[in-house]
């Protein structure tokens, strides 16, 4: 199962991904001649280092939340002992692990940034405006994971059964991540990398 | 502060949308946009609208949105939203009534500025969006009327006004005529093939601000500039088909341009003080026609007047006095990074400077770009109203003692006027070139 | 035109000295050189708003308020577009025509020089003007004029339906169309641009608009079947009379024929194609990959490239060579048959080829410098300025025509046997 929602979860990036950039090959060849590397990576530099640009300094909040979320997203799942040890049985690959307490603390950061997230759709007219059913599930999409993970850890009440709920969400997840809107993970280096291009070698400016 | 005046603006109308539209069955609706998607809806549409996460953050990047009390219709995303989210999810099948609002949107709440793609994440370009709207609204035949009755100039004169061949050459003769009262020995060398520039300017140059031609001459007299103009369609560098999504005659523009310069062995294009132009000869409309950049070195005004402070071959005489802003034109500078070589000319130029905040690429646009201007009066008030944010900016300027606002770029310089007008700011605009022209040793 | 009556013996003719104009004059604009090089022209001002044309040092008998467009025509007369008491006309070799214009502009010459033809305008009234006889019929609109090659037939793109400022659905309804020799096609058009006569002068064919997104070609008023989403330039074959034009497909630019696509290949951008004389080849200016021009002949591009521009395409006599200036990182160069030369330039005219299809030269200009090239490589002398080198008719000699070859202000031309340059 858990090799299936890799495969999914592989399979269907390299597909977005190649198919992406055979449209583009396509439709907007004329992209590609743009693309410088340095001016790419001086974009994405700044957009992945906090407050480097002009829109995290002025929402602070979301800037921080931003990246404990994105860092903890990624971190937790790979090197939570407990999924390390999974692999080690499964495939017979291992490497570092997480200790338990920044996990945990880790899990927790994600789901009180989903509640962040989640106040942001529900109380800032901009993004509720914006909002809709979708990004709602996609939100849950993320967030049941570490719920049930947590309440996994620690046992409470029907652990057994939420331990399956926490492996078919993780798998869901990461099965839906090339094809929703958290496929902006696949694209964002690309996006970016475009834009920064097109800002910084040919206008002459910043884009951040 | 300025005074408040955000109004309840209601669809507007106009004869381009309104009796365009009335042309049109639902079913040819559905067609022509389905065909539109299949034709050039690429990786860049299904990306850009497939990434945005709907997190809000470009709202605060637009001026609309800031002007009208955070109206979350008024976002970057929110115009996306409320259009082409719609379009493509019904693949097309939207009402003509959906269209119309469509074009409003696209033609007239949003500048095409790209201040939101500093502020997404992701550099979603909404200007690309809004820009493939104006596409499908320009294949539907639902084009607000005023620019695209100067689409339709550019199309039967080359030229953004109505002006006719003989109109242009006596327009260069008569300012000829009027420079020589105060310089006597002054040209404006016309057809001079192998001259070093091509000094190209837009439309309403000779139409309405003919006295900007006058002050290039004297300005290319006393920094002994080998020079030309043709008097041959050509001369005119704007570009209206850019922002109605006449992507054709953005091409045909572009190469009678480029060939007025090929043709006249001109080592580059200088233009006058205008950011649309910009944006078409040095970044869009080069890729029209299959170039990466544009073929012949071109340079914008800023960039021109730089050059020559720099080497010295311009020396002033008398600073000029009054304090002044500068406001920082997005296609220019969001679009050309010409920011620092603007202050080294007002510097050279002015004696007090006082930035406005934001400055630079984060300033804010002056509602009148993208075309928004060339919707014409019926959208004055709606454009004025949607900026109060920039009338906030000047007005802390002018607080700081600035008096004097420098525009480089015609629309920002007539959506500025607008702005300082509607909200009784009692500033001054000037263009660089009439500072420059001011102060400047004529001899 | 024909070259064989001109000074062909070989050596050095000073005619001018433009450094005693400059004394004389309160100022004096860029000068002409005649196409047979034996004179030199250049408007000049000698009073208060008083001109005239300085040839070879002496002056047009006539002095006119203003001057401008001081060319030569092929037969080597000076004409200049000039005004009197706010009228204007044409002056060859100082004599205005008869009849005076409220404006007149753009200058054209038949191919032997024997007719000039100019835009006009009288009581806001547009009309051509050949040789002082203007068109019986006048418009509120004209442009693109064009002229055959043995200047009997003129045309224009003319507005033929009045609209009311800012009515953009009458314009849509199709106002322009071409006038030939004054009269209007009977179809109307959106927009009508460039236009090109038959060789033998009898047809016309032109791009046209017919809707904002249908493109074709016209040819004597009737447009092709088919439409496209753009169109550039027509031309006749100069063989069979057939009109072909490059037009835009959905994979790209393509060439066709009497609206029929007859190249296989597809460009990103195809333009300014031009026969050989006896119409069996064509070369075009094209784009194989975004950002790069080049030269394709019958649809085959060179493989060199150029990334700025590629612009002056020339067909040799014999049909069976092609050069071009070109623009590449930066630097202007020419090249022919899909090699370059070596040496690269801040700015290169037109290549020339001599009668017999072997020889190229062309002007270029290097650091403020003008010189003469030969098959690549550079004439001995340089100049403050220079014209089109010219093949004598047995190519066999070059005529070369510069200011500053040997003393500053001084022109000169020069004949050199090319066996002599090419050591």
């Amino acid at each position: 199962m858990v090799g299936v929602a890799f495969t999914v979860f592989l399979a269907g990036s390299f597909f977005r991904l190649i198919s992406m950039w055979r449209l583009a090959k396509k439709k907007d060849g004329l992209i590609f001649s743009y693309i410088s590397i340095f001016f790419a990576l001086r974009s994405i530099v700044h957009w992945i280092l906090p407050f480097a640009g002009v829109s995290m300094r002025k929402h602070p909040a979301m800037t921080i939340v931003a990246f404990l979320f994105h860092v903890c997203l990624f971190a937790v799942p790979i090197f939570l002992s407990a999924h390390v040890i999974l692999f080690k049985e499964s495939w017979d690959i291992s490497w570092w692990r997480l200790p338990d307490m920044a996990a945990e603390i880790m899990s927790w950061s994600v789901i009180g940034s989903c509640l962040f997230f989640l106040g942001r759709r529900i109380f800032l007219p901009e993004v509720r405006y914006l909002t809709s059913l979708s990004d709602y599930l996609i939100l849950a999409a993320v967030a049941v994971p570490f719920i049930s993970g947590l309440w996994s850890y620690h046992q409470w009440a029907a652990f057994q059964v939420v331990m399956i709920v926490h492996i078919i969400s993780g798998e869901i997840m990461l099965m839906i991540i090339p094809f929703t809107r958290l496929s902006h993970m696949l694209f964002f280096p690309f996006t970016r990398g475009y834009m920064g291009s097109e800002f910084g070698a040919v206008r002459h400016a910043k884009d951040w | 502060m300025t005074k408040r005046s955000v109004q309840n603006i209601s669809t507007i109308p106009d004869e381009g949308i309104d009796k365009g539209a009335q042309r049109l069955t639902p079913d040819q609706v559905s067609r022509v946009i389905r065909r539109h998607l299949e034709e050039e809806g690429g990786a860049r549409l299904k990306v850009y609208t497939e990434t945005c996460v709907h997190c809000g953050l470009c709202s605060d990047a637009c001026h609309f949105y800031l002007s009208h009390d955070h109206d979350p219709k008024f976002s970057p995303a929110g115009k996306v939203k409320q259009t082409l989210d719609k379009i493509i999810r019904k693949k097309g099948r939207v009402s003509i009534d959906f269209i119309k609002k469509t074009a409003e949107i696209a033609f007239t709440e949003c500048n095409l500025c790209r201040r939101c793609v500093m502020y997404c994440p992701f550099g979603i370009d909404v200007a690309y969006l809004m820009l493939f709207l104006r596409r499908i609204c320009h294949k539907l035949g639902v084009v607000p009327q005023y620019i695209q009755d100067t689409a339709h100039s550019h199309a039967a004169t080359m030229n953004q006004m109505w002006v006719k061949d003989d109109e242009w050459i006596d327009t260069l003769h008569w300012q000829e005529d009027e420079a020589r009262d105060e310089i006597p020995d002054l040209r404006i060398p016309l057809e001079k093939q192998g001259a070093d520039i091509f000094y190209s300017v837009i439309g309403p140059e000779p139409k309405f601000r003919a006295q900007m031609i006058y002050q290039a001459a004297v300005i290319m007299n006393a920094a002994g500039m080998d020079w030309t103009m043709p008097a041959t369609p050509g001369w005119d560098n704007s570009d209206m088909c850019m922002y109605t999504g006449d992507e054709e005659m953005v091409a045909r523009l572009k190469k009678v341009h480029f060939e007025t310069a090929m043709r006249l062995k001109t080592k580059r294009i200088v233009m006058g003080e205008c950011g649309h132009a910009y944006r078409s000869v040095h970044d869009v409309g080069n890729r029209h026609l299959g170039w990466k950049m544009s073929p012949l070195p071109v340079m914008h005004a800023i960039e021109f007047y730089y050059e020559l402070f720099k080497d010295r071959k311009l020396k002033v005489n008398q600073k000029y006095d009054a304090p002044v802003t500068l406001h920082d034109p997005c296609n220019v500078v969001r679009g050309g990074g010409l920011h620092e070589m603007a202050r080294y000319v007002i510097n050279e130029t002015c004696s007090r400077f006082v930035e406005m905040h934001p400055n630079r690429e984060h300033n804010y646009c002056c509602g009148a770009g993208g075309g928004v201007i060339n919707c014409g009066p019926p959208y004055t008030n709606k454009r004025v109203v949607s900026n109060r944010v920039k009338a906030d900016q000047l007005a802390d300027a002018k607080a700081r003692g600035a008096k004097t606002i420098i525009a480089p770029c015609h629309n920002c310089f007539g959506g500025l006027e607008d702005i300082v007008k509607h909200y009784g700011l009692g500033m001054e605009i000037k263009f660089l070139g009439d500072v420059i022209y001011e102060c400047m040793d004529k001899e | 035109m024909n070259h064989s009556q001109w000074d062909w013996n070989v050596g050095k003719k000073a005619i001018a000295d433009l450094s005693q104009w400059q004394n004389a004059f309160e100022w004096v604009e860029e000068p002409y050189a005649s196409p047979d090089g034996e004179m030199l022209a250049a408007i000049v001002k000698t009073g208060d708003s008083e001109f005239s044309v300085c040839e070879n040092g002496g002056l047009w008998e006539n002095y006119f308020d203003k001057i401008w467009y001081l060319r030569f025509g092929p037969d080597n007369s000076t004409v200049a577009l000039v005004s009197q008491d706010s009228m204007w006309t044409v002056a060859v070799g100082g004599q205005p025509w008869e009849n005076r214009y409220d404006f007149v502009w753009d200058t054209r010459f038949s191919k032997n020089g024997k007719h000039i033809i100019v835009a006009a305008v009288s009581e806001n009234k547009y009309f051509a003007v050949t040789d002082g006889a203007a068109w019986e019929q006048a418009y509120s609109f004209l442009t693109n004029l064009t002229v055959s090659d043995d200047g009997n037939n003129t045309a224009a793109v003319v507005q033929s339906i009045p609209f009311n400022s800012g009515d953009i659905f009458k314009f849509q309804q199709g106002c322009y169309t071409a006038a030939v020799n004054g009269e209007t096609w009977d179809n109307n058009f959106l927009n009508v641009w460039e236009m090109n006569f038959s060789p033998d002068g009898r047809h016309l064919a032109a791009e046209a608009r017919r809707t904002l997104f249908d493109y074709t070609i016209v040819v004597d008023g009737r447009p092709w079947d088919n439409n496209f989403s753009s169109v550039w330039k027509p031309q006749f074959n100069p063989a069979d009379g057939s009109v072909t034009a490059p037009v835009r497909e959905p994979g790209g630019w393509a060439l066709a024929r009497n609206g029929e696509i007859i190249w296989d290949e597809r460009f990103l951008q195809l333009w300014h194609h031009q026969y050989s004389a006896d119409g069996k080849n064509i070369a075009a200016i094209v784009a194989p990959e975004y950002g790069q021009r080049t030269i394709a002949v019958n649809g085959k591009p060179w493989s060199l490239t150029f990334n700025n521009l590629v612009t002056d395409l020339v067909i040799s006599p014999d049909g069976n060579r092609v050069a071009c200036s070109a623009r590449a990182a930066r630097k202007w160069l020419i090249a022919a048959d899909g090699k370059r030369w070596d040496e690269t330039f801040d700015m290169a005219w037109a290549p020339v080829f001599s009668p017999d299809s072997r020889h190229i030269a062309a002007k270029v200009e290097k650091n403020g410098r003008f010189f003469i090239f030969i098959d690549g490589k550079p004439l001995k002398i340089d100049f403050t300025a220079a014209w089109a080198p010219v093949f004598s008719p047995d190519s066999d000699k070059l005529l070369v025509k510069g200011i500053g070859g040997e003393n500053e202000g001084q022109y000169c031309r020069y004949v050199f046997k090319l066996s002599a340059l090419l050591v």
